[in-house]
């Protein structure tokens, strides 16, 4: 019995023994930078493999957290992504002039909360998850005390997420005072009774208000831009792809409920509002910003939106088109901070359009690789986004909605004109500004990595689906 | 062997346009000559199935199918029929010829363009082989981004706003397809069972939707296609993207482009949605008559050759449109067969505009004057395809008018003569707005001195567009060989159409 519990929760164990070694080896040793790097990267490929090969069976830990099945799906995505995130920050963070050990420690830390918040099966493992994430994610974006622009990111990223939270912490409080009990699993089986209770029905909405503000949806997106802006910009990475992941793993757990109980579209009306409003807003947006970050901050409020059109169909093939929309965002938008990372210069320049006009010709296998993201968020097939959207269109279609299908296809073409614009920069101008884009190795493998996922994805999405579907059943 | 031609025709360029990736970007000479040898293989392949194809019969062809996407229950399947056959032809044909015309043409970049050009072929072949909803979307929106390259790397002045607005004009009415794609195959899901996007399962569910529901779909399908074709009044994106594209991309987006809009309606449009399609053929017409008087009366006032050429566009594809319309025998043959014709006329005035901007670098009609005897055999090439284009008896763009107008007047959906007595005029006009061009810039006394120094033609743009004569007047003087491919194919539709509706064959 012992023994197999701890074989359940060996992704967790290897991830804390990493975290408390890496510890170790930043006090002990001068070189640390040089191994953490390498340590975390061996510590997620292994949590990432590990997962795989848990999607087939779940298994519930002490009734507070589920391990193997839709969790260890999101394992994958946080440890592949996390993977990704630190190959881009190898030579960046030097760049960035937060070359310190305890960065790769924080990152451990956040996916470790990560890894909590997607196998929750207990509100209380919820708050956990999700206080070690985002407390780790407000000391990211800050990572450089130095920098005015980092300085105020984190503390915008605290103050509004320590708010946020409150949301959620009251509403866990509600929903306990309302079913006397915290357990996930006797609130899906109570639905229906519950859902009568108005103290219920306040604590779930505060509940879901707080994490509409994690997964960056409109209206609560307003931290949004500057952090995204602000912080490192592979942080950014990490912040917008797993972390969202994240939120939305909470989402969809608590949502189960509603697809698999008796009272299913509850909160249809709602996650409908937060879509429509996510999507038209940020794609409307994100065409006056001059900024790739800002840029990419406001097409995070976009891709939130289309994937809230899957929570509010709620069946079963919208469900598990989120999943893999995460899973493709995670790559695509990896890929996209990446490319920016490796051209960012030394003080938060050489981010703006003007920087990349001409970059075909400065460099064509960076222009390549950020033209292939480029059109992958904007969803043109084969790549791996356009399949997201496929899936979660075809939920929302087989729910009647197709309305709300309609407007995100509007979205989808108000977007490409901002996509498209980077690539216009990139093939049709001339060079505007003169510099050298450094080597960098891990950040190249760090995109390639990410392209070929898009790519294959893409073209062989059913590598991904498949598991998915044999997760949710 | 058979079930494998499409696919090693769909499959010679894509595997072509990846090898041509490892190519060192100096060796221009290699990567041109590779860039042609993938392209002619191409076209000995689909001559290959040419001669394999089986006429007389109306259904798929060389059909070949493999799951691909197992929980959407989407395939790679595959397969032609007479209509697909001749479009296939006619881009396997056009594009080693664009491509060797751009060999003086194109200096920056060879290998990046060779590389567009080649995906872009097997984008739209595979546009004209699919037979799964969306494995065709898949290759409608990847034929977008080589276009869209091609316009904004080697494009003119503007070629930014042009490609860009190519882009999203088309990507709007894809998408709104799309929705429409799924809805149907959601559909098809209560009606058989399961999730498809194959075609011809959706051919049984497809006319079956209650009729409000189905004139939304149908609508859905048609605005994406008649953005491609264009149809007056979505046609603006027309003029700037042929103005701006490099001659290579004029040609391919004349010759092929635009054909995949008529295509789509062919073989979406009316099997899917016959009840819709009888509904809407009327206004339809409509725009497609007011778009064959718009398009000539804007060429005509048009000072930029190409310009000119690209609004005569805009007024043949409204015949095609016209004759499809009609669903009349006549009319749809002709409506294919005027698809083949505009291609290679249009095509060759694009390319013969090009080999003269070439030289002096203006497209400016005023600029020329009295170049006959300069430039004897251009002249000579430059009024053949111009008669053409115009519809000569004799040669191609006769066939195809005349069958359109014949069919469209013994139609009993448009149901009345004005379709084509307005229709007509367009042909007239055609006449002045080529014939005016030709006398304002071959004929008269040489007035600008520039010219003086002006060359004919090279062995190389003879290479060109000779073939291309060839076709012009084998289609004019023995339409038959071609017209008999597409017959069994252009009655199987229309008989699928009558068979839902009523009976007006």
């Amino acid at each position: 019995m012992e023994n197999s519990i701890f074989l359940q929760l060996l992704p967790h164990i290897i991830l804390g023994t990493a975290i408390v070694l890496a510890v170790v080896i930043e006090i002990s040793t001068e070189k640390s930078k040089q191994i953490l790097p390498w340590l975390a990267v061996l510590v997620f490929f292994a949590n990432a493999i590990i997962a795989l090969y848990r999607i087939p069976e779940s298994v519930t830990v002490y009734g507070m957290l589920s391990v193997g099945g839709k969790a260890a799906i999101f394992d994958f995505i946080f440890n592949f992504g996390a993977l990704i995130g630190i190959l881009s920050s190898v030579n960046y963070i030097k760049k960035y002039g937060a070359y310190f050990g305890e960065f790769y420690i924080i990152v451990l830390t956040s996916v470790l909360g990560m890894m909590l918040l997607a196998g929750s099966l207990d509100l209380f493992t919820v708050f956990l998850g999700l206080e070690l994430m985002s407390i780790s994610f407000y000391i990211l974006a800050g990572i450089n005390r130095k920098k005015l622009s980092s300085n105020e990111a984190s503390l915008k990223y605290f103050l509004l997420g320590a708010f946020a939270t409150g949301f959620v912490v009251y509403g866990i409080a509600l929903i306990y005072g309302s079913m006397g009990n915290t357990n996930l699993k006797f609130m899906f089986n109570h639905f229906p009774n519950l859902i009568s209770h108005p103290l219920f029905v306040i604590g779930m909405g505060l509940f879901l208000i707080g994490f509409s503000f994690k997964i960056a949806a409109f209206p609560f997106h307003m931290w949004v831009p500057d952090v995204y802006q602000g912080s490192a910009t592979t942080v950014t990475g990490i912040m917008s792809t797993i972390g969202k992941a994240a939120a939305f793993s909470v989402l969809i757990i608590t949502l189960t409920a509603v697809t698999t109980g008796s009272a299913p579209h509850t909160f249809e009306d709602y996650f409908i509002a937060i879509s429509l409003l996510s999507m038209l807003y940020g794609s409307i947006v994100a065409i006056a910003q001059k900024n790739l970050k800002r840029m990419l901050a406001y097409s995070s409020i976009v891709h939130a939106g289309y994937m809230s059109i899957g929570l509010a169909a709620g069946n079963a093939a919208s469900i598990g088109g989120i999943i893999f929309y995460l899973a493709a965002y995670t790559f695509m938008n990896l890929g996209a901070f990446g490319v920016i990372s490796i051209i960012e210069g030394e003080n938060d320049d050489r981010v703006n359009l003007d920087s990349y006009a001409g970059l075909n010709k400065k460099s064509p296998v960076l222009a390549g690789f950020m033209a292939l993201f480029m059109f992958a968020l904007a969803g043109i097939p084969p790549l791996a986004g356009f399949f997201g959207k496929y899936y979660v269109f075809v939920g929302a279609i087989e729910q009647n909605l197709v309305w709300l299908a309609i407007i995100g296809i509007t979205a989808s073409v108000i977007s490409i004109y901002f996509y498209l614009r980077v690539v216009v920069y990139m093939y049709f101008k001339d060079e505007l500004e003169d510099f050298t884009i450094e080597k960098n190795i891990p950040g190249l493998t760090a995109v390639a990595i990410s392209a070929l996922a898009v790519l294959v994805f893409g073209i062989v999405p059913d590598l991904l689906m498949s598991v998915i579907i044999s997760a949710l059943k | 062997m058979e079930s494998y031609l499409l696919t090693y025709l769909l499959f010679t360029p894509i595997v072509g346009s990846v090898l041509l990736l490892f190519f060192p970007k100096s060796q221009e000479k290699a990567i041109r000559w590779f860039g042609l040898a993938v392209t002619l293989a191409a076209f000995v392949i689909s001559l290959v199935i040419y001669f394999k194809f089986d006429s007389s019969l109306s259904t798929f062809q060389f059909t070949h199918q493999i799951q691909w996407v197992k929980s959407l229950h989407i395939s790679y399947s595959v397969g032609i029929d007479g209509i697909s056959l001749l479009l296939i032809l006619l881009t396997t044909f056009i594009t080693p010829l664009t491509l060797i015309s751009s060999w003086s043409a194109i200096k920056k970049n060879v290998k990046l363009f060779t590389f567009f050009m080649v995906f872009l072929e097997a984008a739209m072949i595979g546009v004209f082989v699919s037979l799964d909803l969306f494995l065709f979307y898949v290759f409608w929106e990847a034929m977008l981004i080589p276009m869209y390259f091609i316009i904004g790397i080697w494009g003119g002045e503007r070629r930014i706003y042009a490609s860009v607005k190519f882009f999203i004009f088309t990507m709007a009415g894809s998408l709104l397809m799309l929705v429409a794609i799924i809805w149907l195959a959601v559909y098809a899901s209560n009606q058989i069972g399961y999730f498809t996007t194959n075609l011809l399962e959706l051919y049984r569910v497809g006319p079956n939707v209650p009729h409000e529901i189905q004139r939304y779909m149908f609508l859905a399908f048609f605005i994406s296609f008649a953005i491609k074709v264009p149809i007056f009044p979505l046609h603006t994106w027309l003029p700037d993207a042929h103005v701006q594209a490099p001659t290579a991309g004029s040609v391919i987006l004349a010759g092929v482009l635009l054909k995949m809009g008529t295509y789509g309606i062919l073989r979406f449009c009316l099997p899917l949605f016959p009840q819709s399609a009888v509904y809407y053929a009327p206004y339809i017409s409509v725009l497609a008559v007011i778009g064959i008087i718009y398009g000539a009366l804007v060429a005509m006032v048009q000072k930029d050759m190409k310009k000119l050429v690209a609004y005569s566009s805009v007024s043949h594809l409204g015949f095609v449109v016209l004759g499809i319309f009609a669903l009349t025998p006549e009319s749809v043959q002709g409506a294919v067969i005027q698809m083949v014709n505009h291609g290679l006329s249009t095509g060759a005035l694009f390319l013969l505009v090009g080999v003269i901007y070439e030289r002096t670098h203006t497209r400016e009609i005023a600029y020329y004057g009295g170049i006959a005897k300069l430039v004897p055999v251009y002249a000579t090439i430059l009024m053949i395809v111009s008669l053409s284009s115009i519809g000569l008896p004799g040669l191609n763009g006769f066939i195809g008018e005349f069958l359109i107008l014949i069919g469209s007047f013994q139609s009993q959906v448009l149901g009345s003569w004005w379709f084509v007595i307005f229709g007509a005029t367009g042909v007239i006009f055609a006449a002045v707005y080529l014939l005016w061009m030709y006398e304002r810039v071959v004929w008269g006394r040489v007035t600008n001195p520039k010219l003086e120094t002006l060359k004919d033609m090279n062995t190389r743009e003879l290479v060109v567009l000779i073939p291309i004569l060839i076709f012009i007047v084998w289609i004019g003087v023995y339409p038959s060989t071609f017209l008999n491919v597409s017959h069994a194919a252009t009655q199987g539709i229309l008989h699928t159409v009558s068979s839902f509706t009523f009976n007006f064959l």
